[in-house]
């Protein structure tokens, strides 16, 4: 199978996802992965509806892919995650019950309540809910990566919606000059909150990366392996010293931008549901899939009544 | 009303100070606009750092809020930054890293993260620069949890300063009044054959001509100490007004218990301040002080704030709206009533 068509160096970032016509069989773990992640973001929506979090969630369903893909690549890696982070947590901790406890305010959870969904930290790990602000942060990472003679690397997670905040342009432009070990990876869904893409960005996040000389890589399909394949020797580049690389994931995020604030067509969205990774996957391989589907349901499902039967956290931390 | 002058200038003692942080520590960063060898920054502070540590003290593009962020991405990785920002007034565009993120850190993650980040910036009027490169933007930073405010003075010794600023894990931000710069440092407890000053606790200096009882206490950030001390010295000369200043280097957290008996003793109280009325720290030590000293304080907390308009470029109208030694003196010497 030809993958060069669909991870290159120079494509368009617009278009919808290009998967493989049937998508290559995933390692058990790595569907698992993808599962796991998929069943917390759809039990988040109903402890929502349930009353038991406040404030709001914002769920990366559809782009469970991503950090799955890249988790194995981003060894050693701090990575600088965003508002819609759960996904990006979870595929380098697989820490279900921190999670839920965190967005919950009960024990055990990871920032003590005191961050919840946007602000989560364990080490190796730090998002924050201020578009932007996590990539010149991640480029303090890279520097200090840089001047230690360590081999991590600095990742920082943006949306498309991300490219209208000023200190990513700032961000890029130092990252370059001191040849950073800086990984800005975006997450092009087409839409911000309510806005398309196409009503926030003129020009294309490529042609954002070739104006600073930063390295650039379009990933169009949803195939964790063939992402796997094609981003190891970028990555590696910029662990060596080539400078830093902008990867553009050109992916859909099927849910509400946090709870109910989808505004799109109810008919864009089902088709967004039917070229979904899961969508794919469960349709070349059913038998694996449902299977994998229904342990990590059960899961889900078994630690997060755990968790909301222990006490909610108390005051004196932090 | 002159003062003698002894000893370094103020930006020569900062510049010291930073090159023995530098010799004492090897992940302290310096980040800023115009920084390196030979001009040293726009003031001259950081000369000669970035021919002895190359790798650490860093060239900046015009990035302030960039690099403030920069600076939290070091920290979060055990290092510590100190961000020079070429004017205060700028200081709005970090505002965004330091209130958002780089305070936040320290306790929002349900752990103490020790953020060691100082933001340096050059304050105040009187040299003609105009609105945007002459206010005390102060208050916008005021009441920010973990944020520190700190401000130069020329009492103070400025590596002791920093070295608290970079050791407790809490950001500071530091506010340098850039007439401070060329005028001298005082130490060893004199400041001429007239004025003395000692320290009250790690903060605060107290600053005095001899242990009688004060017409006046007056309340002021290290910025206002050359426009403070000849008032005070030529109220006692010539009025026979004895003013006792207190002179803090941190604004924020305000700590007032190591000098309210000080100030409960005085007969009155001015409260001095560069930033204009409408907030800031003027006001707070004010509220500090009528609810810890209600009852003992004789007369209404004066407070003395330029009016609240734009800094005019024009020399004459920058001097005649920002503060002086004149006004200062005025009051000290009964002669405005306010």
């Amino acid at each position: 199978m030809d993958t060069r068509s669909r991870v290159s160096w120079s494509a368009e970032s617009t278009g919808p996802p290009d998967g493989p016509a049937v998508p290559l069989s995933l390692d058990p773990t790595d569907l698992d992965m993808l599962l796991l992640i998929r069943h917390v973001e759809l039990g988040l929506l109903k402890l929502f509806a349930a009353g038991h979090l406040g404030g709001t969630t914002h769920t990366c369903l559809g782009q469970e892919y991503v950090p799955v893909a890249l988790n194995p690549l981003l060894q050693p890696a701090f990575v600088f995650s965003n508002h819609r982070g759960h996904g990006h947590y979870l595929a380098q901790f697989g820490d279900v019950a921190g999670l839920i406890a965190e967005v919950t305010g009960r024990e055990g959870a990871v920032c003590g309540g005191r961050g919840g969904s946007q602000h989560l930290y364990r080490t190796g790990f730090c998002s924050t809910g201020v578009q932007g602000e996590n990539v010149p942060v991640a480029l303090g990472a890279a520097l200090h990566f840089r001047t230690s003679g360590s081999d991590s690397l600095a990742v920082a997670y943006i949306g498309d919606g991300t490219w209208g905040e000023g200190v990513v342009y700032e961000a890029l432009n130092m990252a370059r000059l001191w040849r950073a070990p800086l990984v800005v990876v975006v997450e092009n869904n087409g839409i911000a909150q309510t806005t398309p893409t196409s009503r926030a960005m003129a020009g294309s996040i490529a042609a954002r990366a070739a104006a600073f000389d930063v390295r650039y890589a379009h990933v169009a399909v949803n195939c964790v392996r063939t992402i796997r394949a094609e981003l190891a020797e970028p990555l590696r580049q910029t662990r060596a010293g080539a400078g830093p690389l902008v990867i553009e994931f050109r992916t859909d995020r099927l849910g509400p931008h946090s709870k109910g604030d989808d505004t799109r067509d109810p008919a864009v969205v089902r088709e967004l549901w039917e070229r979904d990774w899961a969508a794919g996957y469960a349709r070349a391989y059913p038998t694996e899939f449902a299977s994998a589907d229904e342990r990590q349901r059960e899961f889900v499902a078994a630690v997060t009544a755990e968790v909301l039967a222990r006490p909610l956290v108390g005051s004196a931390a932090g | 009303m002159s003062v003698a002058i002894t000893g370094r200038r103020v930006s020569a003692g900062l510049n010291q100070a930073l090159h023995d942080l530098f010799a004492g520590d090897d992940r302290l960063f310096l980040l800023g606009e115009d920084v390196v060898d030979p001009y040293g920054g726009a003031f001259g502070v950081t000369r000669g750092l970035s021919t002895a540590y190359p790798d650490r003290v860093l060239g900046t593009p015009i990035s302030e809020g960039g690099i403030t962020g920069v600076a939290a991405g070091l920290a979060l990785c055990g290092d510590r930054a100190i961000v020079e920002v070429m004017f205060g007034d700028f200081i709005t565009l970090c505002v965004d890293p330091l209130v958002n993120f780089i305070s936040k850190s320290v306790t929002m993650y349900g752990r103490r993260l020790p953020m060691g980040v100082v933001v340096r910036c050059p304050v105040g009027g009187n040299r003609g620069y105009g609105p945007t490169h002459s206010q005390n933007l102060q208050k916008l930073l005021f009441g920010v949890p973990n944020l520190q405010l700190l401000e130069l003075s020329p009492l103070h010794d400025p590596r002791r300063t920093l070295d608290r600023a970079l050791a407790g894990g809490e950001p500071a931000v530091f506010f340098e009044d850039k007439v401070l710069y060329t005028t001298p440092e005082y130490r060893a407890g004199r400041i001429d054959n007239c004025l003395r000053f000692a320290p009250v606790d790690e903060s605060w200096m107290l600053v005095d001509a001899d242990d009688g009882p004060a017409d006046w206490v007056v309340i002021a950030p290290g910025g206002l100490v050359p426009r403070l001390l000849p008032a005070m010295r030529a109220a006692l000369v010539d009025d026979e007004v004895l003013t006792r200043a207190l002179v803090p280097d941190r604004l924020w957290p305000l700590d007032l218990d190591p000098v309210l008996p000080v100030v409960g003793d005085a007969t009155r109280v001015l409260v001095v301040e560069d930033g204009p009325a409408g907030g800031g720290w003027a006001a707070e030590v004010t509220r500090v002080l009528y609810e810890r000293l209600w009852g003992r304080l004789r007369h209404p907390v004066r407070i003395l704030q330029p009016p609240c308009a734009v800094i005019p470029a024009a020399t004459h109208l920058e001097r005649d709206l920002l503060l002086q030694s004149e006004i200062i003196y005025r009051i000290l010497a009964g002669g405005d009533d306010g």
